[in-house]
């Protein structure tokens, strides 16, 4: 028992679901907060309303200190694929590693270099430089989403090119960057960091709210997340659907695991859709199910009865499919009831708003709509895992669906190596996990200095010359916001 | 694995070995500095230099250690058999570094929240040291060379990077660092803590100069391949001139330090590890794991070299110049009450 569980390949598993579950955390939010804080500097450039600097202020505190994590996190992922998963690198490198390189110089960088600008650069450029700087930062950080998730689409649906040998040798490069699963997968998760992030500013503002803190203030934070999430919430849904159909013609094992289907459904015959299960590997069948009659069909194809079977998981032998179904089922089960929360609260809100109920005076009266706020702000970071678990459980046993084996892939290193790693890395990120909520907190509890005079140079927009010209580096030495 | 006929096949890892010797050699400068700052932070007294010391560094050390993923990602993509190997035969020192890098990170921003300073000032100087012993170690593995078989795969132990004379390397690494995190300071802030930092580069020139020359002489000593490449001609005047150029600048930086001058010692500094660098890319090439598999046994196919280069090669450009930009923006003192009042900004 103890040595499957400390084999190198396990732990290297668990080094790397680990490592990308916590880092996962951070990012997700400020690449969905960078989009935010464009809306808001955009708005005060417009309409020079000292509000919206303000907002863009406060809410880069927090953006900053997730922004220092996930880089930190961000780091043993970049080197994990030589560290631990050697033969993997070696064998996909030409084309992986090509996406990895493109990453670093086209996102990380512009991301990192503007950053500098955009924290502490409002006194040394003018107000539209800034401007141009945070919404490179945006840019960057999407295109790293886009990489990445490029990437890991590839992995899911190799394209472009042939394993030959176990090495892949590319043959499109463009074919293999447009494989099946880029635009949705893309997509999906752009807007999942974006409606994560805007209902983490939602919550937040939500608490300020009931406790009757600047409520002017936050009520217009409220209402911007609000209102782009009329578009956003539905919208996820839509690509969480069409991220199912993808996995339905493309990975059937995947898509057997996250129904719990055991048993193939036959051509013309209505599927249902079971709402919860019980599914049991070593019986091979779910020993418990609620079914809603005929909904599988329309979810897939919005037709009574599909044209062709759906396979079921044990049309595959157990190594050929992957071995945690109740893992996949409940985390795509959770993502989706996560995804309709979020809509019905948006509509919800939306009509209130609308019965002129979200006044700054009144908003707070609210009650049980600002609370459904705050507790729905970390629903999204819980949807975003979910969905990678189905992402990546549901790939198994393969690391390139259909081509490579997680198995063969792992680096051969001793055990003991990859468990003082694991360990080690472990360690850190429940101590960054703990401190990010714990400064968090700080922050959020101290709340937006609404004092804080605009810079210099927007107020004397004449000045056009560089107005860095003779100011020395002044930032103090401890920089405050 | 191509044809060594070809001449794309011959040319385009060459590109890409001076690519990633450019991505690399900028992030030992820029970072180099970065973690030589972390590393002195230790030694500073005081809050109020401390936070001095991490100021200077606040809209920089996250793009500088970019240039670290930068050169990791292409890597991977242009010889993918270099980035399984090195990384895997390097685990442990690796690990050191990431977990040192990941320490430094975290520490500006939990620092910035903290009340109690003193845990990230810690964190801060004990992950800059740890991420420099971690990639002198890789640096001196260099010199030691990596166990492969003919196909290029591991078949070292865990250990093999651990030697005595890694050991020095690394420690000559930390001096480096120390050496170029002084002289930036020099740069960066004024009055007594600038004295400071005089010293501290006076005396890092020393210990690096000390490292320096044992490295230069135990190397053809106690190596038979680097001793025929380091004697064969023309290589014997390119690794003859470096050490008399090399102590040419140590003499110069020494006495721009004595001068008190103020950019003089960064400019050296960067020319004297620009000269090491060159050195070093002089004795792997055409190594790319050193000491047997070359660029063209672990490059990618030349499509990926091209493709990559295509896109990669056009950005070069571009992110110098913001990069650049970034420091233009940022030029000037860093304010701090023992040199000047401290004006709140915003
Ligand atoms: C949280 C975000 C996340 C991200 C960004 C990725 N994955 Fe994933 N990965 C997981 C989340 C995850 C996971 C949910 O945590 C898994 C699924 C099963 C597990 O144990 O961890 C996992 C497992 C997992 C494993 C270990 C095998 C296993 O036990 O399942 C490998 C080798 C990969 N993934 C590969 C990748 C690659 C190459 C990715 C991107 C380029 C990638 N994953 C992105
Ligand atoms: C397994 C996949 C992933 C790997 C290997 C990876 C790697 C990294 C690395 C190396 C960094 C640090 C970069 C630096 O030093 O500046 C980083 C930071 C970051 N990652 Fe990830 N990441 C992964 C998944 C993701 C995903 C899915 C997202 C999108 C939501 C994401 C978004 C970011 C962002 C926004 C940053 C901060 C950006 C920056 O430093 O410029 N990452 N990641
Ligand atoms: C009713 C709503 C939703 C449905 C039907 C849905 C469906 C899916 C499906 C089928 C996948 C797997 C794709 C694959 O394995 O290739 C997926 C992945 C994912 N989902 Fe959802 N989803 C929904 C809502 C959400 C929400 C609200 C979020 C986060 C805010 C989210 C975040 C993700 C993420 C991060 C992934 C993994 C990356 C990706 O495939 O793009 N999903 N979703």
């Amino acid at each position: 028992m103890l040595e499957t569980w400390l084999d190198t390949v396990t732990l290297s598993r668990w080094q790397f679901a680990l490592t990308a579950i916590f880092h996962m955390l951070w990012p997700v939010l400020t690449t969905g907060m960078a989009i935010y804080l464009v809306i808001v500097e955009a708005l005060w450039l417009k309409t020079r309303n000292l509000a919206y600097y303000h907002h863009a202020r406060f809410w880069s505190k927090l953006y900053l200190l997730n922004f220092g994590i996930g880089v930190a996190s961000g780091l043993p992922m970049a080197f994990q694929f030589g560290l631990n998963w050697a033969p993997f690198s070696e064998s996909v490198g030409d084309f992986f590693g090509t996406l990895l390189g493109f990453e670093g110089t086209m996102a990380f960088m512009l991301e990192a270099s503007f950053l500098g600008i955009m924290v502490f650069g409002w006194e040394r450029v003018p107000p539209v430089i800034h401007l141009i700087s945070t919404i490179l930062v945006a840019i960057g950080a999407n295109l790293s989403t886009f990489w990445i998730l490029t990437a890991n689409s590839w992995l899911q649906t190799p394209a472009g090119g042939v394993f030959a040998n176990g090495k892949f040798i590319v043959q499109d490069y463009f074919r293999a960057i447009g494989n099946p699963f880029m635009l949705h997968s893309f997509l999906h998760m752009f807007f999942a960091t974006f409606e994560t992030a805007l209902f983490v500013i939602g919550g937040i503002s939500a608490w300020y709210l009931l406790n009757k803190r600047e409520t002017e203030f936050f009520s217009r934070s409220f209402k911007i997340a609000l209102t782009v999430l009329v578009i956003v919430a539905p919208l996820q849904i839509l690509l969480g659907h069409w991220s199912a159909e993808q996995v339905y013609h493309y990975q059937p094992t995947k898509l057997a695991a996250m129904e719990a289907l055991w048993e193939t459904i036959p051509a013309h015959t209505p599927a249902d859709w079971t709402l919860l299960a019980l599914p049991n590997n070593q019986l091979e069948t779910n020993t418990w199910e609620l079914k809603i009659p005929g909904l599988l069909s329309y979810l897939l194809e919005f037709k009574p009865a599909l044209d062709t079977p759906i396979l079921g998981l044990k049309e595959w032998s157990p190594q050929d499919r992957p071995r945690l179904v109740g893992l996949v089922y409940y985390s795509f089960r959770v993502m989706i009831a996560i995804g309709l929360f979020f809509a019905g609260l948006m509509a919800v809100s939306l009509v209130q708003w609308w019965r002129g109920k979200l006044q700054p005076e009144t908003i707070s009266q609210n009650k049980w709509l600002l609370w459904s706020w705050v507790y729905a702000g970390p629903l999204g970071y819980i949807a975003v895992e979910a969905g990678w678990i189905v992402r990546c459980v549901g790939r198994q046993p393969w690391l390139v669906y259909g081509q490579l084996r997680t198995v063969e892939s792992a680096s051969h290193l001793p055990p003991q190596l990859v468990l003082f790693s694991l360990s080690g890395l472990m360690l850190m990120y429940a101590v960054f996990f703990v401190m990010t909520l714990y400064f968090g907190r700080k922050i959020i509890l101290k709340g937006p200095n609404l004092s804080l005079p605009a810079p210099r140079a927007a107020v004397q927009p004449t000045v056009v010359i560089e107005p860095a010209q003779h100011l020395p580096d002044q930032r103090p030495a401890e920089a405050k916001f | 694995m191509q044809s060594s006929l070809d001449p794309l096949a011959h040319f385009l890892p060459q590109v890409w070995f001076f690519i990633l010797g450019l991505f690399l050699f900028l992030y030992v400068l820029l970072d180099g500095f970065d973690l030589g700052v972390g590393i002195l932070s230790l030694t500073a007294k005081g809050e109020e230099r401390r936070s001095i010391l991490m100021t200077s560094l606040g809209n920089v050390w996250d793009a500088n250690e970019t240039w670290l993923v930068l050169m990791g990602g292409s890597l991977f993509g242009a010889f993918p058999l270099a980035y399984a190997t090195i990384l895997q035969a390097l685990y442990i020192p690796l690990v050191i570094m990431v977990v040192g890098l990941i320490l430094r990170a975290v520490s500006f921003e939990f620092r910035e929240n903290a009340d109690n300073k003193m845990v990230w000032n810690i964190a801060f100087g004990v992950g800059s040291f740890l991420a420099a012993l971690g990639q002198g170690f890789a640096l001196g593995t260099v010199f030691e060379g990596i166990k492969v078989d003919a196909a290029g795969h591991f078949i070292g132990t865990p250990w093999d990077w651990l030697t005595w004379r890694s050991v020095i390397v690394a420690l000559t690494l930390i001096q480096g660092y120390v050496l170029i995190g002084s002289t930036y300071l020099i740069l960066k802030t004024t009055g007594e803590l600038q004295q400071t930092h005089y010293r501290t580069a006076t005396i890092a020139t020393w210990t690096t100069l000390a490292g320096a020359v044992f490295i230069t002489v135990s190397t053809p000593l106690l190596s038979e391949p680097a001793r025929e490449l380091l004697f064969s001609r023309p290589m014997v005047y390119i690794f003859g001139a470096i050490p008399v150029l090399g102590l040419l600048l140590i003499i110069a930086l020494l006495r721009s330090l004595q001068l008190r001058q103020e950019v003089a010692p960064i400019v050296y500094t960067f020319l004297i590890f620009a000269l090491s660098f060159i050195g070093l890319g002089f004795l792997i090439f055409p190594n790319i794991i050193p000491p047997s598999i070359t660029i063209y046994q672990a490059a990618a196919a030349p499509s990926t070299l091209v493709f990559m280069l295509t896109f990669v090669g056009f950005l070069i450009p571009i992110v110098l110049g913001y990069n650049i930009y970034n420091y233009v923006v940022f030029r000037g003192k860093i304010v701090g009450s023992e040199s000047q009042k401290v004006q709140p900004v915003s």
